[in-house]
């Protein structure tokens, strides 16, 4: 009788495959943040890889949108708030106070919460950002208005109505006028501030179709509350809670098996 | 095997969802998962002791059980879609929901192992009965009942060790089983009249040594549950019967 020997090995597992690496776009060095006395960013240290969407997460004042307001530095417009440490936008510094804020913000765009069409036409909402950066003919305009406004999805819908008045349309198609005049001065990086709180399930697919397309030209950085839609659009999730960054990874591991309890929490709606 | 991941799946267990209704809903599946192990061990054993004591009326009661364990079955399939559309679950809550539905599974199978056990007590109709086949597959089911009493205690508990030794553990059933079959062989070579007898057998060992593999996939699951991954890593295997004959030299 031959003899039954098998080895018993230890329990291995499958990783599950990680994102290869993207070349980095933005990336964040030991940052912090103050409002006044209130430390807001605490010692920061992430990258935004080059076309991947990065969306940050968390409970109301853990600082993300406050992150996200450093990217384009908007936190100029209030006094009292600085930040400290290292933000580089590929080779330029971007906390430098020497830096032209105008052109930083034409290499990274913003789109809000609320939509915020100019009271212009829908050609206008378009042309008037291309023409702050640059002088071009008529016929390049045309085209560079039909090119941004396909790259918001909505050129379909718009191309016979472009005198019409931006606020005449739709909330969804609002915010996807706001995302082709974002487009239209042709940044690096979008930001995108809650861009789906405001629209109803049909405009929020319609935006979320769009930001995967967009991420094959653009490195998008969004920050959102609702946890599912983090899931179905990013590649890269960050975790923020009272100013930290307390995970940061690929989204797939961060929603099925998150290596922080706090993220855990989180996310299976378990905080507070 | 990282303790640190077992008491946080433990930790995860123990504080509440904001969403009160989403603990119950979860709670309501472990707890019909339990339902369901609870009855499938009594089948085995029902089946087991029905073969022995050939006891007929034993037989069709396992077999009419049976009934009740595909229907907890549905049931749980059920809840989980439910609260999965419901709740859209994230990490460890996902990983429950899915496990719950996947332990659900090999139990509706283990139920029906134990049923075909239950159906083959009334064709065995010889009073051939060698003791040593009867204590082999008395002893094998006593292990495999342990793995399975293990596994499903292992999962309630979110007890990682526990779940790990019953994956390495199905080895010796595995052994059992293979020197079950080389017996029933010789026993069928001595004399004809035995062969329908030691097939019916021969089918129900095979029944047995199956549970315990469905007793190890349980522990997968409880693995995935706890750590987030799958298992990769063969696992030990004894059963030789795939290469039984009855060439001398060669079993």
């Amino acid at each position: 009788m031959t003899e039954l020997s098998v080895s018993t090995t230890a329990a291995g597992h499958v990783p599950q495959v990680p994102l290869p690496e993207a070349p980095p776009k933005v990336t964040v060095r030991n940052l912090n943040f103050y409002y006044g006395e209130h430390h807001a960013l605490k010692n920061i240290n992430l990258t935004l890889g080059t076309n991947r969407v990065t969306a940050f997460i968390g409970p109301s004042g853990c600082g993300k949108s406050t992150l996200l307001r450093i990217f384009n530095r908007m936190y100029d417009l209030y006094p009292g708030q600085r930040a400290t440490g290292q933000l580089m936008l590929d080779q330029t510094n971007i906390l430098d106070p020497k830096l032209d804020l105008n052109l930083l913000r034409a290499r990274v765009g913003m789109v809000f919460q609320k939509p915020t069409p100019f009271p212009m036409t829908i050609y206008e909402n378009i042309a008037f950002g291309i023409r702050l950066y640059e002088k071009i003919s008529k016929s390049e305009m045309d085209d560079r208005v039909e090119k941004a406004l396909r790259g918001g999805a909505l050129w379909n819908e718009v191309k016979d109505k472009l005198n019409a008045s931006g606020l005449s349309l739709s909330g969804g198609q609002q915010q996807r006028l706001c995302i082709a005049r974002t487009v239209a001065v042709r940044p690096e990086v979008i930001l995108f501030d809650e861009p789906c709180s405001a629209l109803d399930p049909i405009s929020t697919a319609k935006v979320e179709e769009l930001i995967q397309e967009l991420s094959e030209d653009y490195t998008i950085a969004i920050v959102t509350h609702n946890m599912q839609q983090a899931a179905r659009v990013s590649d890269k999730t960050a975790f923020m809670y009272l100013g930290e960054l307390i995970e940061f990874d690929d989204t797939n591991k961060i929603f099925t098996s998150p290596s922080d309890r706090r993220t855990q929490d989180y996310i299976t709606g378990r905080f507070g | 095997m990282i303790p640190g991941i077992m008491i946080e799946g433990r930790q995860a267990m123990a504080s509440e969802h904001t969403a009160k209704a989403f603990d119950s809903d979860l709670q309501e599946l472990t707890r019909l998962v339990a339902e369901m192990g609870g009855l499938v061990e009594r089948m085995i054993t029902e089946s087991v002791d029905a073969l022995i004591r050939r006891d007929v009326a034993l037989g069709k009661r396992v077999v009419a059980a049976d009934i009740e364990i595909d229907n907890l079955q549905r049931v749980i399939e059920e809840r989980a879609v439910l609260t999965i559309a419901r709740r859209q679950p994230m990490a460890i809550d996902l990983r429950e929901i899915v496990s719950a539905m996947r332990v659900a599974t090999d139990l509706e199978r283990i139920g029906d192992l134990a049923k075909n056990m239950g159906k083959r007590v009334a064709a065995l109709e010889s009073d051939f009965q060698p003791l040593k086949l009867i204590r082999g597959l008395e002893h094998m089911t006593d292990l495999v009942l342990s793995q399975v009493k293990s596994v499903l205690d292992a999962y309630a508990a979110h007890d990682l060790p526990a779940a790990m030794n019953v994956w390495k553990g199905d080895e010796e059933v595995d052994a059992i089983c293979t020197s079950l079959f080389r017996e029933l062989l010789t026993y069928m070579m001595e004399d004809p009249r035995n062969i329908s007898f030691c097939i019916h057998l021969m089918f129900c060992a095979k029944n047995i040594e199956r549970i315990g593999d469905h007793a190890t996939n349980i522990a997968e699951t409880v693995f995935y549950m706890i750590e987030g991954q799958q298992i990769t890593d063969k696992r030990p295997k004894g059963d030789m019967t795939n290469f039984a004959t009855t060439v001398p030299g060669n079993t």
